[in-house]
């Protein structure tokens, strides 16, 4: 049995000089230091994508796209499917959890500022990640088909909607046509499932990748700190060391992940019917909230502009900054470094301020 | 640069029997939940089954619409039944799948018998195997005439 494990070994070390891969391995370090806790984010946000592909994956087994029948098989995943409740739950806690360690990757890397030379591309990766990762909540909210992600969707395709000259095209493109039909659900369903998944898995391999061919970025200021007393230096292997701890973290967010699901059940609600009136208390989920609050606020008219356009254009040119963010960091002079983490308070403080007011706002 | 973490110090040999009642401990924990957590998916992906029509009864045809010496495939539950009126009032109905490689049988108006075209099997009125490869008699069910409307249902036990 042993010369035969050999033997497979060995037929795969000389086509594929494992070898060279285990030193790889042996020479991967991740440096230990006071901030080496945020390193687990990137990781545990690339578990609960796992997550979500796997469940995915199942509820794709019984889940039926179509105005008639997207309502019924979820249903029926709910209540006849063994366990269908469970992996149902899972799929969507795990998809709040992914956006919230995304948020918290991106902040914790902007903070440690890791961007700078030379991943500006491996951030410029992960904010379009992250917008992806928007882009599947927002289309994977439709697929049961009730009243509230019926209304959300309304109102979420109506915001592009008011960008001037492409706006319109955008929205019929979204919708499928004028209104929210069983056009916008097969679209939405293929966004999810196909189109989302496939830029994702690519855009997923360049970031992993690039972080592999960087390695771990140290916070300037613990670089300095080692650059002064190189003896203060400490690193761990990335396998095993790094690795296990990893898998500790991901074991821990698993049974968490079932602990919610189990406690906390995500509802169906009622199905969608286009022509019932909005119920009270529409809201989209909790990370769009932000954007959803602010559009409300913004006066319809400001120095005779469309109000709702401005804020529109604003979260524009907030994404924009955030991906282009790399090259606005300059060393020289040294308050842009000053102004960037102040700017990033300010708007991180703002997201969380108009979330809570959004929720507890009527 | 200090490399720490990865080797530690040699245990001392009197550890070692601690160290394997450790992993015994943890490596059957974590075998346990791996099980916990795949006995769900293993569950989910069985799939359930439709919910049966029971002693439910359905309506297969009009009395208007039914000739004498033919017969109609309709709908029970999921799967095909058929239904043959040979004489004025006198109905006959089973399950259409046949119980050789599951095609669906039709009533040969000729023979007086029901046929399965796919490998010749032959049953009787009452859904008996008689001729051809077909192992097992067709499921017999009730009939019940209401009015204008033929009703069919699973024959009840006992």
């Amino acid at each position: 049995m042993a010369t035969r494990a050999t033997n497979v070994r060995g037929w795969f070390d000389d086509r594929f000089h494992l070898d060279d891969l285990k030193a790889l391995a042996k020479k991967k370090t991740v440096p230990l230091h006071r901030y080496s806790y945020w390193y687990f984010l990137g990781g545990m946000t690339l578990f609960l994508f796992g997550v979500q592909v796997m469940t995915g994956a199942l509820l794709l087994l019984y889940y039926r796209p179509g105005a008639d029948e997207a309502f019924e098989s979820v249903q029926f995943i709910m209540t006849q499917v063994q366990f269908g409740w469970l992996i149902r739950s899972v799929h969507s806690w795990s998809a709040n959890l992914l956006v919230f360690m995304a948020f918290a990757h991106l902040f914790s890397v902007l903070f440690l500022r890791s961007y700078r030379k030379p991943r500006e591309l491996t951030w410029m990766s992960g904010v379009l990640l992250l917008i992806l990762m928007l882009g599947f909540g927002f289309s994977g909210y439709l697929l049961p088909w009730n009243t509230l992600s019926y209304f959300a969707t309304k109102v979420g395709t109506e915001i592009p909607a008011q960008i001037p000259v492409i706006g319109r095209p955008v929205l019929l493109f979204l919708r499928g046509g004028e209104d929210i039909t069983g056009s916008t659900l097969t679209r939405m369903f293929g966004l999810h499932v196909a189109i989302l998944p496939a830029i994702a898995t690519l855009l997923i391999v360049l970031h992993v990748g690039l972080i592999q061919w960087f390695g771990m970025s140290v916070p300037p200021g613990v670089e300095a700190a080692w650059a002064k007393n190189p003896g203060e230096r400490r690193e761990i292997r990335f396998f095993p060391n790094f690795v296990l701890r990893e898998l500790m973290a991901w074991y821990v967010a698993l049974g968490l992940l079932g602990t919610l699901a189990a406690l906390f059940p995500w509802t169906l609600g009622v199905k969608a019917d286009p022509f019932a009136p909005a119920p009270a208390g529409i809201k989209p989920e909790w990370y769009f909230l932000f954007m959803f609050q602010t559009l409300k606020l913004i006066p319809a008219k400001i120095f005779g502009m469309d109000g709702e356009m401005l804020g529109i254009l604003a979260f524009g040119v907030v994404g924009a900054v955030a991906l282009l963010l790399p090259f606005l960091d300059r060393e020289k002079p040294f308050h842009t470094r000053r102004w960037i983490t102040g700017l990033a308070c300010v708007f991180l403080g703002y997201m969380a301020a108009m979330t809570v007011y959004g929720w507890v706002a009527k | 640069m200090v490399v720490s973490g990865a080797t530690a110090a040699t245990p001392e040999p009197r550890d070692v029997p601690r160290r394997r009642f450790v992993n015994i401990l943890l490596g059957t924990g974590l075998l346990a939940s791996a099980a916990s957590f795949l006995y769900p998916i293993l569950k989910y992906l069985v799939p359930p089954k439709l919910p049966d029509l029971g002693g439910d009864a359905v309506l297969a045809a009009k009395v208007s619409e039914l000739k004498p010496n033919t017969g109609k495939t309709f709908r029970f539950g999921s799967r095909p039944g058929l239904l043959v009126q040979t004489a004025p009032g006198e109905y006959h109905a089973m399950s259409a799948t046949c119980t050789h490689l599951g095609c669906t049988v039709q009533y040969r108006p000729d023979l007086r018998e029901i046929w399965c075209a796919c490998h010749n099997g032959l049953y009787d009125l009452n859904g008996r195997n008689i001729s051809g490869p077909p192992p097992r008699p067709l499921e017999a069910f009730d009939v019940q005439v209401r009015g204008d409307e033929i009703f069919v249902r699973r024959k009840q036990e006992a």
